[in-house]
């Protein structure tokens, strides 16, 4: 009996309009974000044992090269004033030059952004395209304990696909697919048919997820008092599953739809590399093998702010999508 | 701990589980063993057999040196296993550390890590590892505290969401009151309640783990050369692949069947330990198929004939409805009354058709205002019961959709079944919102659910209820969830839709106070029957089961002599599962006999109006307290 | 045995008063029945005395002392909570559940603990031979008399019980509420009995309060409110409440006509 009602809505007790202390409070915490990620792209050069510069050149390096290099990165000077001048050259958009080639690293990450982001954008679409409405539909199929065999399929298949790492299903496309049947290119991104593999490797696993996702939270909906009410009122089936059950099972699918869309980032990587896709990922791991660290950090900002960017956008589409989720927040 | 250990073969019982098991314990064998069988094959260097192809002595080919890829990728297993246990060992420690210290530490501290959490899980894990890679450059060692760091977010955060969990129940609460401390509450009380699903998961994360690692090795930034994983033998192999597919195939395999057992068995761990529920079979018999209707009903507006519900459970069917039998007649006012377990809520369900399957509705009649609930087809029923028969649930904060506006909750009713247009049938729903009373109803109508107070969302459910033209309002338990005073509002409109449209009002409820005060006539349900059907008048002087007179004496009301100790009806309620030849009720009654034990007893009239299912009903106006057995225990 | 005083307590949550200003006295040995609806702030009320949320203003005294300031250690003021199904850890034994309560150092030795859990047993009516159970073995009207078993555990002075039967089912209420009766006699507990059922208020407590919104809106002995109830709302809840006497739908214009309910 306590706490069903009487509780005043919190709604009354805002000052303002709840809308706008939303948007200021993300704002703030995007900022906040943004700010531990510079620290912490700041941090592991100095992190790192011993003098990062001695470390990327080689220990045969002569000394006075090094010096220079120290200097011309700035590592003599007192740490406070290297993380001064890190942040404000961040927001600047200078992200310091690449140890190897000299090249300003945001000149390298803006010519391998562009495929990145075409690989990840079209892995996502193709994902949501394939899983919202395969795991809606099974969800409707085997309500209830009905059709245990196929409840059974689907779960096996898709446990299956998302215990297989992308890399590896990446490797075995192209030993298949590439190699032996030669329907796709092996590598690089110059045929319109090279998106084909890399997007299905990276695709499948977060596909077979979300699609036992939104079956999962679909049943779940489907057994709350309000999808009674809507059977109560004998609205036609399709109604009851399109109006009341699937917008509500969409706010815990968002969610996790912005978590695999931040892993899917950390899939690019892997699979850039089987495919020797010219994006942020290939770079990042040459870089990291060849210790050019200005690259690295640079690239480790980029990455860090795409993944806080989608957890921004979704935590706005879940606001929109809920009309309560403004006031749970009090 | 108790309990803990008994739970955990459930797990073993699932093929599934078996099978992972099986699979975990082959895998462990072959990293003990394996590198003391084959070490010798995996690093003999054949100058003769480089990069060959499969062949009978080497079945996955040679690598560029010419040893045997079968034999490194069975001696691999040791490295890879160990290597993603020992990442997963200190993801784990440092997870359950961070996110079991907000409980112990100062509320400042633990608000710290609390944040530091949240903001470290939001990156995903390989990122987490390259960054730390970075950091403790590139190798194994590098790698193993890379991966074990870059799961310490995610596992801090469960253990952060299980704890909070547990940390609210009053058994905690209970502990803080007795004096428990901080640190005994955490290690005594916390922690052994999240240990079954910390385990499933860790079990689940080290599969993550080595499938991480492989990942790590895979990019060169892993295990380094001359050590070797099944990461690093599918970079290998990768290089090779057009010169020999299967030597990526053997590793690639490897990663794969490992990474599935450890998932499918933390799967099957979780749904064994969760309770998922499993189905048996439905019962052969078929469905007593339904009559015509035996004559004319009159004015009944539902007739309903040993009525039957049945859901398929773990040891076969339960039926919790048992042969219901009753009629309502137009602008009636009927109380339903029973315990929890009485079936009342799932009587209600079946008469209006919301029973789904896998549960299973019969009866020998079901009929509203003369039409036949069972034969007639859904589609077919849709107008009838959408503009005729309107339902009230028990919770009003969860029977609206929460994501859409009452008015369109309402109106889609009318839009549905009486064609009406938009605006129309938005009319039509703010007229029916101020005809249940609620003030400014076009703007409430544009309000959602939650700016509703309780009661104002139940009037509105009984306002959706009147969109149509209701000859029956069925209301399962309508004032449970809301206080007395708002109780006593909302019975009053149903009383009040009564006398102005006439429409019969089914009243179901657990309190026989209430339904007393508000009904003309009662059925008192007890393990899925009706036990006793009487007027509300006849109900305090004249109840003849003992079951009726004994809930009436054991529940106080304003009339309960303070001095007297209250009634008590020994034992509790059976179980649907639980229930023998005889009468339900038999093993609770001071008055049963022999016969009551092994016969169950039918409904059968008593006078005009009452009737009662007892072998030996109470003489007509004795005292309550004869009949109940005061002062017992349970 | 011992008295509990409520001061001038209010308690809040950010800008929400929950408790506001109230002032009380559970004198000692007596029940003092403290009835609201939902969100009267009955329970935080409860919780306040025993230190599970902490007091904005006033204080709650027992004997002249503030609870908050008591040792951590001192178990004087005991409660028992609304739902047995939570209320008992799963994992412990009941056994283990009461001694966990039992003060430090009370009992030399654990066979003197288990003497102790096995009295405390028999006292709420339940066979010694339970202790070494599991609660998911014990029905709800047996976990609520472990519940109060383990609130005995700590030699309270004063107990508070919280809606202790709104989760039981009818035909067991009555066993745990003659229990509650019997025990608060025999052993002359000072007890504050909260619930929003005003006929299980009466029936246990020697004064009534009557709370709303936090704040009291009546208070007195039990006949005397009851029979000549001064405040509005105390009467509108005598209206609603369950009685085999007065029709629930009955024309009764005292009703205001307060829609947004």
């Amino acid at each position: 009996m306590t706490s069903a009602t009487g509780v005043p809505s919190a709604s009354m007790t805002w000052r303002g309009s709840p809308w706008l202390s939303f948007a200021g409070r993300r704002a703030l915490r995007f900022v906040i974000s943004l700010w531990v990620l510079a620290t912490a792209a700041f941090l592991m050069i100095h992190l790192i044992p011993g003098d990062p510069v001695r470390a990327a050149l080689g220990l045969t390096a002569p000394p006075d090269l090094v010096a220079a290099r120290r200097e011309a990165m700035g590592l003599n000077d007192p740490l406070p004033v290297q993380y001064w001048h890190y942040l404000r050259d961040v927001v600047t958009g200078n992200l310091g030059n690449s140890t190897l080639s000299g090249l300003p690293v945001s000149e390298v990450i803006g010519d391998r952004l562009p495929a990145t982001l075409e690989l990840a954008l079209t892995t996502f679409l193709v994902v949501l395209v394939v899983a919202v409405p395969l795991g809606a539909l099974m969800a409707v199929l085997t309500r209830g304990g009905r059709r245990r065999g196929g409840e059974l399929a689907f779960t096996s298949t898709s446990v299956i696909l998302a215990a297989i790492p992308e890399f590896l299903l990446a490797v075995g496309l192209m030993g298949l697919f590439a190699v032996q049947l030669e329907w796709f290119p092996v590598a690089g991104r110059d045929d319109p048919g090279s998106l084909v593999l890399p997007v299905v490797a990276l695709a499948a696993g977060p596909a077979a997820v979300l699609a036992r996702i939104v079956r999962t939270e679909l049943l779940s909906v489907l057994d709350k008092d309000f999808v009674r009410t809507a059977r109560a009122k004998r609205l036609p089936p399709r109604l009851v599953y399109l109006r009341h059950a699937l917008p509500n099972a969409l706010t815990a699918t968002l969610t996790l739809g912005g978590l695999l869309l931040s892993a899917l980032v950390a899939g690019t990587v892997l699979v850039e590399n089987v495919f020797a896709w010219p994006g942020l990922g290939s770079t990042i791991t040459s870089s990291i093998l060849q210790k050019d660290y200005p690259v690295v950090q640079g690239i480790v900002l980029i990455y860090g702010t795409g993944v806080l960017l989608v957890n921004l956008v979704v935590d706005v589409l879940l606001a929109l999508l809920d009309p309560r989720s403004t006031i749970r927040e009090a | 701990m108790r309990g803990f250990g008994a739970r955990w073969p459930a797990v073993v019982r699932t093929p599934v589980g078996v099978v992972s098991a099986v699979l975990l314990f082959l895998l462990l064998l072959l990293a003990v063993f394996g590198p003391v069988v084959w070490g010798g094959a995996a690093d003999a260097i054949d100058t003769n057999a480089l990069q060959q192809g499969p062949s009978g002595a080497h079945p996955f080919g040679t690598d560029a040196l010419g040893r045997d890829i079968l034999a490194r990728v069975l001696v691999a297993t040791r490295l890879t296993l160990g290597l993603a246990l020992l990442a997963t060992l200190i993801g784990v420690t440092i997870g359950t550390v961070l996110g079991a210290a907000p409980s112990v530490l100062p509320r400042w501290a633990g608000r710290l890590v609390t944040s530091a959490v949240h903001v470290a899980v939001a990156f995903p894990g390989l990122l987490l590892a390259l960054f730390f890679a970075v950091i403790f450059g590139v190798g194994t060692t590098g790698a193993v505290l890379a991966l074990g760091f870059s799961m310490a977010p995610n596992f801090a955060r469960l253990t952060q969401t299980l704890a909070a969990s547990v940390a609210g129940r009053e058994y905690v609460a209970a502990a803080r009151v007795s004096g428990v401390g901080r640190a005994r509450i955490l290690f005594r009380h916390v922690l052994p309640n999240i240990a079954e699903p910390l385990v499933v998961n860790a079990t689940i994360g080290a599969g993550g783990a080595l499938l991480a690692f492989a990942g790590l090795s895979f990019l060169g930034i892993g295990v380094q050369a001359p050590s070797f994983d099944w990461g690093r033998l599918l970079g290998e192999g990768l290089d090779r692949i057009y010169l020999s597919p299967a030597s990526a195939l053997a590793p690639g395999v490897a990663v794969v069947v490992a990474g599935l057992a450890f998932n499918l068995f933390g799967e099957s761990a979780a749904a064994a330990l969760g309770h998922r529920a499993r189905f048996a079979r439905r019962p052969e018999s078929a469905p007593v198929p339904e009559e015509a209707a035996a004559g004319p009903a009159g004015d009944a507006v539902l007739v309903v004939e040993n009525l039957h519900v049945a859901f398929p459970g773990q040891a076969g069917w339960t039926t919790p409805v048992r042969g219901v039998s009753f009629t309502v007649h137009s602008g009636e006012l009927v109380g339903v009354v029973g315990e929890s377990g009485s079936g009342k809520s799932l009587t209600a369900l079946a008469v209006s058709r919301l029973i789904e399957a896998p549960g299973s509705v019969t009866a020998d009649r079901l009929e509203f205002t003369g039409t036949p609930l069972l034969s007639t087809s859904e589609r077919e029923l849709r107008a009838l019961l959408g503009t005729s028969l309107s339902m009230v649930f028990q919770d009003p904060m969860t029977s609206f959709n929460p994501t859409r506006r009452i008015g369109g909750q309402l109106a889609e009713l009318s839009r549905q079944h009486q064609g009406l247009s938009r605006r129309a049938a938005l009319a039509r729903a703010v007229d029916r919102l101020r005809a249940v009373r609620i003030t400014e109803p076009e703007r409430r109508a544009r309000q959602y659910p939650h700016e509703f107070s309780g009661g104002m969302r139940q009037r509105a459910m009984i306002g959706m209820g009147l969109m149509g033209d209701p000859r029956l309002v069925i209301a399962d338990e309508p004032t449970t969830a809301l206080d007395v005073t708002v109780q006593r509002r909302v019975l009053r409109l149903l009383a009040r839709i009564r006398a102005e449209r006439s429409a019969a009002i089914l009243l179901i409820s657990h309190d026989i106070t209430v339904v007393s005060q508000t009904c003309e006539r009662v059925l008192v349900m007890y393990a899925g029957r009706v036990v006793e059907e009487l007027s509300t008048v006849e109900l305090f002087g004249a109840a003849r089961h003992p079951y009726t007179r004994a809930l009436l004496a054991a529940v106080p009301d304003m009339d309960t002599d303070r001095d007297a100790p209250l009634a008590v009806i020994p034992g509790r309620p059976p179980e649907p599962g639980e229930l023998s030849g005889g009468c339900a009720f038999a093993p609770r009654c001071a008055f049963a006999t022999e016969r009551c034990r092994d016969e169950d007893p039918v409904l059968a009239p008593v006078s005009a109006g009452h009737r009662v299912a007892c072998w030996h009903p109470a003489a007509a106006g004795g005292t309550e307290l004869e009949t109940a057995t005061a002062g017992g225990n349970e | 045995m011992s008295e509990l005083e409520f001061a001038g307590v209010s308690v809040r949550y950010g800008g929400f008063t929950a408790v506001d200003e109230v002032s009380l006295t559970v004198p000692e040995g007596e029940v003092v029945g403290l009835v609201g609806e939902s969100g009267s702030g009955k329970s935080t009320l409860a919780q306040a005395a025993v230190g599970l949320v902490p007091v904005s203003d006033g204080r709650i005294l027992l004997d002249g002392t503030d609870v908050h300031r008591l040792r951590p250690r001192d178990r004087r003021v005991q409660m028992v909570f609304q739902d047995p199904y939570s209320s008992l850890d799963p994992r412990m034994s009941v056994g283990e559940s009461i001694m966990e309560a039992m003060p430090k150092g009370a009992y030399a030795g654990r066979d003197a603990r288990r003497r102790e859990v096995a009295r405390l047993l028999e006292l709420v009516n339940l066979d010694p031979g339970r202790a070494a159970m599991p609660p998911r073995r014990l029905s709800g009207g047996q976990r609520q008399r472990i519940a109060l078993a383990r609130a005995l555990a700590g030699r309270p002075e004063v107990v508070i019980a919280d809606e202790i039967t709104s989760a039981l089912d009818v035909s067991v209420q009555g066993a745990v509420l003659n229990l509650v009766r019997d025990l608060q006699r025999e052993l002359r507990l000072s007890m504050l009995f909260i619930s929003h059922n005003l006929a299980v208020v009466r029936y246990l407590s020697d004064r009534i309060v009557v709370l709303r919104a936090g704040r009291i809106v009546e208070t007195g002995p039990t006949e005397q409110v009851l029979a000549d109830p001064r405040h509005p709302y105390t009467r509108e809840l005598l209206a609603a409440a369950p009685s085999r006497h007065t029709e629930l739908l009955g024309d009764d214009d005292s009703d205001p006509e307060n829609l947004d309910y």
